[in-house]
């Protein structure tokens, strides 16, 4: 409760909150105020936005509303963002719970997996992934949790370096507890606070990954994502900006919404860090 | 030997803690005076002020806490009202200051001579050779061994006492007029703590310093003091001389201090039971670091060739300094560190030997109690849980072990109706309490106890240890007691084994072998407790 306290102590969080909260009521909303399918012809293409009172953000390159687009965008931009970062984590935990805690020739081996995928670049071997796998929405969802995992991995080894070797660690061995208790009652929970705030960045970057697959047209190219009309809009970028623009600004202000709450949680889960 | 003016006087200070701290002030209206070549002691628990008066006279106050009442006169100057420039200069220069910590307290990155050369370097206007040859000379008179290589040495690379030794030069370096310490042998072995008392002393009286000395313990107050100031909850309770206050302390808070500090004397032995239940011989553990297939590795004997046996209900202490072995003996007991040889007996069976499933299963026959009461209990349970889960972890029912847990709350004088709160809640000695009753909560044959008081307060110390003492008498627990503290171990312990180097030196009666030491060591250790005759004698 503290923690909630201090959360909303601070402007900055608070501000990230509502943004983030604003994203997730269109993905929610898009279904009513926008119920035809956002990539079906909806009038002349290339209408600038605030002219015509139908298309309030105007139409894209083959005549789509973009204001549809961006709701419905947002769905997709979420629960990319969320599943993705949900793999990353979970994967992440998991690798660095059990190379931290047992330590030896086990972490040896799963700290060079994980360096292995760090070393490639992320956005290469995502499109190695999706060149293999295909790009529907599932294959680009996975692949992007797939090349997100190692940052939490190394988090959460570091995390159970330090906590395994304490007293209350070494009071629950001497309880007789069998290894898996120790790891998730025991050490987990007091290891997961700066993952749950990690988790903020790998969504943003998860979000970001999406869009810039999209850019290059290697996205699924059957849902209304805000990358891919970033991509459609690149060929009409000199005149029509306003294509690619709209989308942009609703990926600057989710990720900023998510990195707000990210920093925000952080903050209130760590007060002394604050006080510097 | 007494003197002239008082160096520093402060007159009804009053240092106001920030909004929501568990006092409004952190010292109220205290008064006192250090006069030339004189050794003032603050003793007190913790929480009582001691160290904010220490900072208060540096004015290196924490961020919100500020000086609301009072002056601090410092030959003649109101350090309250000096301006930060001034008090740059009074700072380093006319009073130094010795930390608690000397790790901590010197830069790990520069060399131990660079750092003593740079106060000399920042208020004198001397010469680089210069300051090299009074590093050296300063580095002598505090008894460094082989001063040029001391002075090219990094902290890591000497001991405590060295690294100790080094920050009273650095103290001393401008010949200051006050020297502030603030517990600098708190973080020392007993041996070292003595030296460095020694040191302090010599120094103070060639260069008739000043010296304001904080301190918990009495026996370093009776070592060292001139005057006393005893200080409880930011409030000076009693002053006086050293002789005054420790032979006729007047009040309360003092004597119960002072009777916290009980002299070296073993109580009258208890009969002791002829059946051993746990029998050691010749446990071994070696530590490898580096190295390549076993070559050039850097190899640690922590533990070598200990045998002893702990027969029924006994409590056996294990003492020694840091480094001696004793911590690892004990995790190598209760195998949470795997000895490399030897044969640990108990009930029948070789612990020693046993898989890390059998041991899971027999942990109920030996528990431990840590060191440390804020470490050692899972931040994230509730009190009643932390107790409660060793039984559940061996097949009670969950009702029941919460029911028993609320019990052993009861046993360990805890109120059961804290049971819900987190660790954090409680104080230190509470804490205590919580892992003694979570040890307890197996039904254990065999405690071990690895240094369970002395992260505590004197006063809470002592109450610990008379828990443990009933404890023991009604639950028939045998203990192994391991200590660094003599006095803890004269205290509680029937059978004590002095260890050094990895090596049990001496072992046997309590009462025989502090009264008549037969090692060296234990000599050594013993003439090294702080208090002198007032720590050996019963106090009047």
């Amino acid at each position: 409760m503290d923690a909630l306290k201090r959360y909303f102590r601070s402007p900055a969080a608070v501000l990230g909150l509502v943004l983030l909260l604003i994203v997730v009521g269109m993905a929610i909303s898009a279904g009513y105020l926008y119920p035809r399918d956002p990539l079906a012809l909806a009038g002349r293409p290339l209408v600038w936005p605030f002219t015509n009172p139908r298309f309030l953000l105007g139409t894209d390159n083959s005549g789509r509303d973009i204001a549809a687009q961006i709701f419905h965008g947002a769905r997709i931009s979420l629960l990319i963002g969320g599943v993705a970062t949900l793999i990353a984590v979970t994967i992440g935990v998991m690798v660095g719970a059990i190379a931290g805690y047992y330590g030896g020739w086990i972490d040896n081996i799963l700290m060079r997996i994980t360096e292995a995928f760090q070393t490639l670049p992320n956005f290469v071997l995502l499109l190695v992934l999706v060149a293999v796998f295909g790009s529907t929405l599932t294959t680009v969802t996975i692949a992007v949790g797939i090349v997100s995992w190692p940052a939490p991995a190394r988090l959460t080894r570091a995390e159970f370096l330090s906590l395994r070797s304490r007293e209350f660690v070494q009071a629950g061995r001497t309880l007789g507890m069998p290894d898996a208790q120790l790891i998730l009652r025991e050490i987990l929970p007091n290891a997961l606070p700066p993952v749950i705030v990690y988790a903020g960045v790998v969504m943003a970057v998860a979000i970001l990954l999406e869009s810039a697959l999209a850019f290059l047209r290697l996205s699924d190219a059957n849902v209304a994502s805000w990358g891919n009309l970033i991509g459609l809009g690149r060929d009409v970028l000199r005149v029509q900006w306003y294509v690619s623009a709209i989308p942009g600004v609703a990926i600057l202000i989710t990720v900023l919404a998510v990195s707000l709450v990210g920093q925000g949680l952080n903050d209130a889960l760590n007060p002394r860090l604050k006080q510097r | 030997m007494s003197s002239t003016g008082p160096i520093l006087t402060v007159d009804r200070l009053s240092v106001r803690l920030p909004k929501g701290a568990d006092r409004s002030h952190a010292i109220t209206e205290v008064s006192l005076s250090v006069a030339e070549n004189e050794i003032v002691c603050i003793v007190g628990e913790s929480g009582s002020g001691k160290s904010m008066m220490a900072n208060a006279i540096m004015r290196l106050l924490p961020q919100g806490v500020t000086t609301d009442h009072g002056r601090i006169l410092f030959v003649g100057r109101d350090l309250c009202a000096a301006s930060a420039a001034e008090m740059r200069s009074i700072r380093g220069a006319e009073i130094a200051m010795v930390f608690q910590e000397p790790m901590t307290a010197l830069n790990p990155l520069r060399t131990i001579g660079d750092q003593i050369g740079e106060v000399l370097d920042i208020h004198t206007g001397l010469a680089k050779a210069e300051i090299r040859s009074r590093v050296l000379s300063l580095l002598s008179d505090v008894h460094i061994p082989d001063p040029p290589r001391a002075a090219k040495a990094y902290p890591h690379e000497l001991s405590g006492g060295q690294r100790q030794r080094a920050m009273i030069a650095m103290a001393l370096a401008l010949d200051p007029k006050l020297l502030i310490a603030d517990e600098p042998t708190t973080a020392l072995d007993v041996t070292t703590q003595a030296q460095i008392l020694k040191l302090i002393r010599e120094l103070q009286q060639r260069r008739n310093t000043a010296v304001l000395f904080i301190t918990h313990d009495f026996g370093v107050v009776a070592e060292i003091a001139d005057r006393v100031v005893v200080m409880q909850h930011g409030v000076v309770v009693e002053h006086g001389t050293a002789r005054e206050v420790l032979r006729n302390p007047r009040h309360a808070y003092t004597q119960q201090l002072i009777a916290a500090v009980p002299p070296v004397a073993a109580p009258p032995p208890r009969r002791l039971s002829d059946q051993t239940l746990l029998a050691l011989s010749g446990v071994v553990k070696t530590y490898r670091a580096g190295g390549f297939l076993g070559r050039g590795a850097r190899v640690t004997h922590a533990v070598k060739d200990v045998s002893f046996t702990l027969p029924k209900g006994a409590t056996l202490g294990i003492v020694g300094e840091s480094g001696s072995g004793k911590s690892t003996l004990a995790r190598c007991i209760i195998r949470l560190i795997d000895p490399d040889a030897g044969s640990i007996l108990l009930d029948g069976h070789d612990w020693a030997l046993m898989s890390r499933r059998e041991i899971r299963q027999r942990t109920q026959q030996m528990q431990m109690v840590f060191q440390d009461p804020f470490a050692s209990l899972n931040p994230r349970r509730k009190a009643i849980d932390l107790v409660a889960q060793g039984p559940i972890v061996h097949g009670t029912p969950r009702d029941k072990a919460l029911s028993e847990a609320r019990e052993l709350f009861q046993l360990v004088g805890l109120d059961p109706s804290a049971a819900d709160r987190l660790p954090h809640e409680f104080s230190g000695g509470q804490r205590q309490r919580i892992g003694l009753a979570r040890a307890l909560a197996l039904k254990p044959d065999v405690l071990v106890a690895d240094e369970p008081v002395s992260a505590l307060d004197v006063s809470v110390q002592a109450q610990v240890l008379r828990l443990l003492t009933s404890l023991r008498e009604r639950l028939g627990l045998s203990i192994i007691f391991i200590t660094h503290d003599l006095r803890v171990a004269a205290q509680i312990c029937d059978l004590v084994a002095v260890m050094k180097d990895g090596v049990v030196v001496e072992h046997g009666l309590t009462h025989q072998v502090f009264g008549t030491p037969q090692h060296a060591y234990t000599r050594a250790l013993l003439d090294a407790i702080p208090g002198g005759d007032f720590a050996r004698t019963p106090h009047p």
